[in-house]
């Protein structure tokens, strides 16, 4: 099981309040993750990621452990600490615009 | 007796905005979509409690929203916007060839005849199709045939802003695009072909192209399928003939550069427009904030006043922020960058703000209801 912080406005359109948990089976990567989530919650597709291409969206960002993982590629293992439940896997919304 | 349903998109939410006939006491929703940019939200003319609202946000990209009550409740539906096949390339601000990219739904249009199907105007400027409640979308890319290929996006982006269906004729469509022009299809959105003859631009390399005209808006009433206005960047046009051919009606205005343009409910030949100043202050001339309105059909037109800010005014009014309702005496809707939206049930002689305090208006819709 992991725990995923999501920002407000996505915990909105997810209509959930809170971190989310996700059960993964396999190799707990990046791409699984954001899988899951949005197979849980398929109103969040297209809102991190591209539908098509799977590219992360410019202005989301994603936090594990300290580690910036925006740029790592989907096959990347989530940190130990995030697959064992006791560190959030975090998608953050870019603090731009001014 | 009947009601009024004002619905109202801003850069940071959506609001909606009733009231009885008589147009006097208004009530104001809280926020929907508190902090999303709400590019525009339109009932459907078959059942009014329908309604489609584009949200969409530089972080979390776009969402299509749908109600069935009329704005107390939503869901959100499809957001895959896919362009068929491979799109290729448009003109891009430094003259390469660009890749289409999908930005943002500008526009919706809820069929004349049927609550499911609805048309979405987007960015880069493409139109789409949903027949399902906006579940689904599927581009109708004979329109970007018409010489997309030499389509450029003008300052605020390569967006498709304008969808009518025509009333009369089931299998015409009218769209208009910044920068591109306006278009014309006579097969349900199969093929398209550029309509922009007459039109003379000269802030492009050649002043009457077939394409590559920044309109602005366009207008019609649903009695006169073949007469359409324009708000060109500057000008204002009509046309006679479904857009074949376009003439300008600018007249006596102060100022032919604006983005709104509108048609009386029932006078054909009566027409709005809000005179903006330009090059790129984008504020009404001298300050004074004016409705302008030709019961000629162009040409002639006068000042409406009574009501709106006459000194120190510097907002401006967008292209998709002006509306006009159905009652017996009409109404007369817009709504301003600095928030307000007036409104005036007297066919525009006089106006008062029915909410002041909103953030930045991007659209303006209006229903009459049962």
């Amino acid at each position: 099981m992991i725990v995923v912080a999501l920002p407000f406005h996505l915990q909105t359109l997810a209509k959930v309040e809170g971190d989310v948990e996700l059960y993964l089976e396999g190799a707990v990567t990046l791409g699984a993750a954001l899988d899951a989530l949005e197979a849980r919650y398929p109103v969040l597709r297209g809102a991190i990621r591209d539908h098509v291409t799977l590219k992360r969206r410019p202005f989301i960002r994603f936090f594990a452990c300290g580690l910036d993982m925006s740029h790592e590629p989907a096959e990347t293992l989530l940190p130990e600490e995030v697959v064992s439940g006791e560190e959030v896997f975090m998608v953050v919304g870019a603090i731009a615009g001014g | 007796m009947s009601g009024v349903r004002v619905l109202v998109g801003t850069r940071k939410g959506a609001f909606i905005l009733t009231s009885d006939e008589k147009r006097e006491e208004w009530e104001v929703s809280e926020p929907h979509f508190a902090g999303w940019e709400m590019y525009h939200i339109k009932g459907s003319p078959v059942n009014p409690n329908r309604l489609y609202a584009s949200q969409s946000s530089l972080w979390f990209g776009q969402m299509i929203q749908r109600s069935d009550d009329g704005g107390k409740t939503w869901e959100a539906v499809g957001n895959e916007f896919v362009y068929d096949g491979d799109p290729g390339t448009h003109q891009f601000y430094d003259g390469t060839q660009h890749p289409w990219e999908f930005k943002r739904v500008w526009h919706l249009e809820p069929s004349l005849t049927d609550a499911d199907t609805v048309y979405a105007g987007v960015e880069d400027a493409a139109i789409f199709r949903s027949t399902d409640g906006g579940k689904t979308w599927g581009e109708l890319p004979g329109l970007r045939a018409a010489k997309g290929h030499l389509w450029q996006p003008g300052a605020g982006g390569m967006c498709l802003h304008t969808i009518i269906l025509d009333p009369v004729n089931p299998e015409r469509i009218f769209v208009a695009i910044s920068a591109a022009g306006a278009f014309r299809s006579d097969d349900s959105g199969e093929t398209w072909k550029p309509i922009n003859r007459g039109l003379k631009s000269e802030y492009i390399p050649e002043a009457e192209a077939e394409v590559g005209h920044c309109v602005h808006r366009i207008s019609l009433h649903p009695t006169r399928p073949n007469t359409l206005f324009m708000q060109k960047h500057w000008d204002i046009m009509r046309s006679d003939d479904a857009g074949e051919l376009w003439h300008e009606v600018s007249g006596n205005l102060p100022s032919d550069f604006g983005f709104p343009i509108a048609v009386h409910a029932h006078e054909p030949e009566t027409v709005y427009v809000v005179p903006i100043k330009s090059d790129s202050e984008h504020f009404p001339p001298e300050g004074k904030l004016r409705v302008y309105r030709s019961r000629t059909g162009g040409n002639e037109w006068e000042a409406l006043t009574n009501g709106l800010p006459q000194s120190d005014c510097y907002v401006n009014v967008l292209r998709e922020a002006m509306a006009v309702d159905t009652l017996e005496s009409c109404g007369i809707y817009f709504g301003t960058t600095g928030g307000q939206v007036y409104a005036s049930s007297d066919s525009g002689d006089n106006w008062t703000a029915i909410v002041r305090d909103l953030p930045a208006v991007l659209s303006v819709e209006v229903q009459v209801l049962p």
